[in-house]
């Protein structure tokens, strides 16, 4: 019900704002962030707005997969994408953006098979991966169950 | 009403009861009877029978597991209770100055709150009908104080009408009831009604809609002392000679509708959201912190469970602690119940059966940043009269929560300076680091509140995918996967019972761990008893 409410705003304007001088330093910065955007992009539906690979993995992957693409352990993990051997079947990150794992969320409503293509190639192009067969928006419709 | 005489008869039956045999037996009777349908909850748990020595090892020392570790013990169990943290809770959890938190990724914040103030990174409403959750607050004498889900004089806002000012709730309510009801009357005057409601009806209807939607005598909605009781004045009522009150103009019908502003209203209508809402005094964790005080001497701490086995006789749970990784350790009993996250026991060796595993891994977990600054002082009663509540924006930050106790203080105070659940939003808030979070809950909020810009003074961003003891915020159920997974996941495999928010068709609510927990020991107690 909250996600149907969220889906039903219309206007997915984009807000980029120049990033803040961090205040005050209350929090303390891990190690290896990795890439940081100079400006930051605010999606205002459910839906995100960010279109190029490296916005999408900054902006919505690095939440759990942390800015090095390592991954991160607490009373559970989430894997590291680094230097993947699983990531040279395309089709099977494809798979996980598109309908998510285990705890995993389906991004399939949220991103468009443009972006998820996007996200996957660049993934699968960074952080020690070098898989040059690019995915297709195609290949993402395809995967949608 | 065809059941008329029956429910006379019932009424009759149970004022005999009720003055006969008092009010405890009335109200059991009228559970009985199907009044008082409001909750699940059944009162106090009884397990009868003897289980004869029979043990339980309780995963998770969260308000599902702590539940268990409770009524487990006053029936008779051994029960030992595994947790994660260093402390009990789970999402049951309040921050306090000097607390600290380590997210995954590393980031430690402490809290630089004063004396006092809190901010409750989880829970933080009861409704009133989550009467299990109130009942163990009753027994563990924990206060709790009205948590202002409506406050009239808060804000909606939207960024892009108005000017961007933001909209009083009483304001956007008055105005918006009051031409919906201006529309009714008139296609009802004209008419149009004629076919559906019956022409007495039609007058009664008309008398309705003028009460409830501030009309005048013509049925119309506009500036005037009549409406102006309702969205409040351009000038109040005073005394002596500046007494006469001068009526507010409304915001347009069209204006409301365009500025999307609407869409907040069904935040003060949902059943969920309903008054009296509460909260405990002092922080949310005091109900965890009450539950411990009871069963805390069951409670193994820093405990990071890595398999559970089961075999014909009992289970065996294999766990490392933080402090010494190295060396793996074990616990056995006859059961096990289980209030991991499903998020985590996704991915831990588990010999359940097929059925139960499938459903372990059937549900993802939704994001949710909460996000608390600390403010030199109380602004926004003193310079804008609000006094607890919530605002909603369509800014990144969703809402903004003022504090529902502490009220007309001089001094600082902490607001809840975003709340997101779910969405884009979520996400990208997720992703930045903790202090980059703080700054731009102030930026934002700043469009809202402009006291922000000098008076803030410290915050602290909790991003629940990034929370090590869940990695999300709750169980994500789509309705596919609760249709085809969600009793497998909820019936005992072997001897094995899973307990949570996750276990209940209350997603995300302190009353859902709490009665998922009471229904699957009510389930393990008839097994043991019976074998």
């Amino acid at each position: 019900m909250r996600r149907s409410n969220a889906k039903a705003l219309p206007h997915a304007a984009l807000a980029t704002i120049a990033l803040l001088v961090l205040l005050r330093g209350q929090g303390t910065r891990a190690e290896d962030d990795g890439p940081v955007l100079k400006s930051r992009t605010f999606s205002s539906g459910y839906r995100f707005v960010e279109m190029s690979g490296e916005e999408l993995y900054v902006n919505v992957c690095r939440g759990c997969h942390m800015g090095d693409a390592l991954g991160a352990t607490g009373a559970g993990a989430y894997p590291s994408l680094a230097s993947d051997r699983n990531l040279e079947a395309s089709g099977y990150a494809v798979d996980l953006v598109v309908n998510g794992r285990r705890g995993m969320p389906s991004f399939a409503d949220m991103m468009s098979d443009d972006q998820i293509a996007a996200v996957v190639n660049y993934l699968r192009t960074h952080f020690g991966n070098n898989y040059q067969d690019a995915v297709t928006p195609a290949d993402v419709h395809g995967a949608r169950r | 009403m065809p059941d008329e005489p029956l429910t006379v008869r019932r009424r009759d039956l149970l004022s005999l009861i009720g003055a006969m045999a008092g009010s405890a037996a009335m109200y059991h009777a009228m559970t009985a009877l199907g009044f008082a349908s409001e909750s699940r909850y059944q009162g106090p748990i009884r397990l009868q029978g003897d289980p004869k020595g029979a043990s339980v090892l309780i995963l998770g020392a969260g308000l599902a597991g702590m539940t268990a570790a409770l009524e487990l013990r006053k029936a008779g169990y051994k029960v030992q209770v595994l947790e994660f943290n260093d402390r009990a809770g789970g999402r049951n959890w309040s921050l306090r100055g000097g607390d600290s938190f380590v997210e995954l990724g590393g980031f430690k914040q402490t809290c630089k709150f004063d004396d006092g103030l809190y901010l409750n990174p989880g829970p933080w409403r009861i409704p009133y009908h989550h009467r299990a959750l109130l009942d163990y607050c009753k027994r563990f004498n924990v206060a709790l104080e009205p948590f202002i889900q409506l406050n009239h004089n808060a804000y909606l806002h939207a960024s892009r009408a108005f000017g961007g000012v933001p909209q009083r709730i009483r304001w956007v309510k008055a105005d918006f009831q009051g031409q919906v009801s201006e529309l009714l009357a008139k296609v009802t005057s004209q008419g149009k009604l004629d076919e559906v409601v019956s022409k007495q009806d039609q007058d009664i209807l008309l008398q309705a809609l003028r009460s409830w939607g501030a009309l005048d005598r013509d049925y119309r909605y506009r500036a005037s002392l009549i409406s102006s009781e309702y969205r409040g004045y351009a000038e109040a009522p005073g005394g002596g000679l500046t007494a006469m009150p001068l009526p507010s103009d409304p915001v347009g019908l069209s204006d409301i509708l365009k500025s999307q502003l609407w869409r907040y209203l069904h935040n003060f209508a949902n059943y969920n959201f309903q008054t009296t809402m509460f909260q405990p005094v002092g922080g949310m964790d005091m109900i965890g912190k009450a539950f411990v005080k009871e069963v805390g001497d069951l409670i193994r701490y820093n405990a990071r469970v890595t398999e559970i086995l089961q075999d014909d006789r009992g289970v065996t749970v294999t766990y490392v602690d933080a402090k010494n990784p190295k060396s793996p350790l074990q616990a056995r009993a006859d059961w096990c119940v289980c209030t991991i996250p499903l998020s985590i026991l996704s991915q831990l060796k588990v010999n359940a059966g097929a059925a139960m595993k499938a459903a372990i891994d059937a549900v993802p977990y939704a994001g949710s940043v909460k996000i608390g600054l600390q403010f030199r002082r109380r602004f926004w009663e003193e310079d804008d009269a609000i006094y607890g509540g919530i605002s909603y924006t369509d800014l990144p930050i969703r809402q903004i929560g003022y504090p529902n106790s502490g009220y007309n203080r001089t001094g600082p105070g902490v607001l809840l300076g975003a709340y997101l659940f779910d969405g884009a939003n979520t996400y990208e808030f997720t992703a930045m680091p903790p202090d980059e979070r703080v700054a731009r809950a102030v930026e934002f909020g700043a469009m809202i509140h402009p006291q922000y810009k000098s008076e803030f003074e410290n915050g602290i961003a909790v991003a629940w995918h990034r929370v090590p003891f869940t990695l999300g915020c709750s169980g994500d159920w789509s309705d596919d996967a609760r249709t085809q997974h969600y009793r497998n996941l909820c019936e005992i495999d072997g001897r094995i019972v899973l307990a949570g928010e996750h276990a209940s068709a209350l997603p995300a609510w302190q009353e859902g761990a709490i009665l998922s927990s009471l229904d699957a020991i009510t389930r393990l107690h008839e097994r043991v008893v019976k074998t």
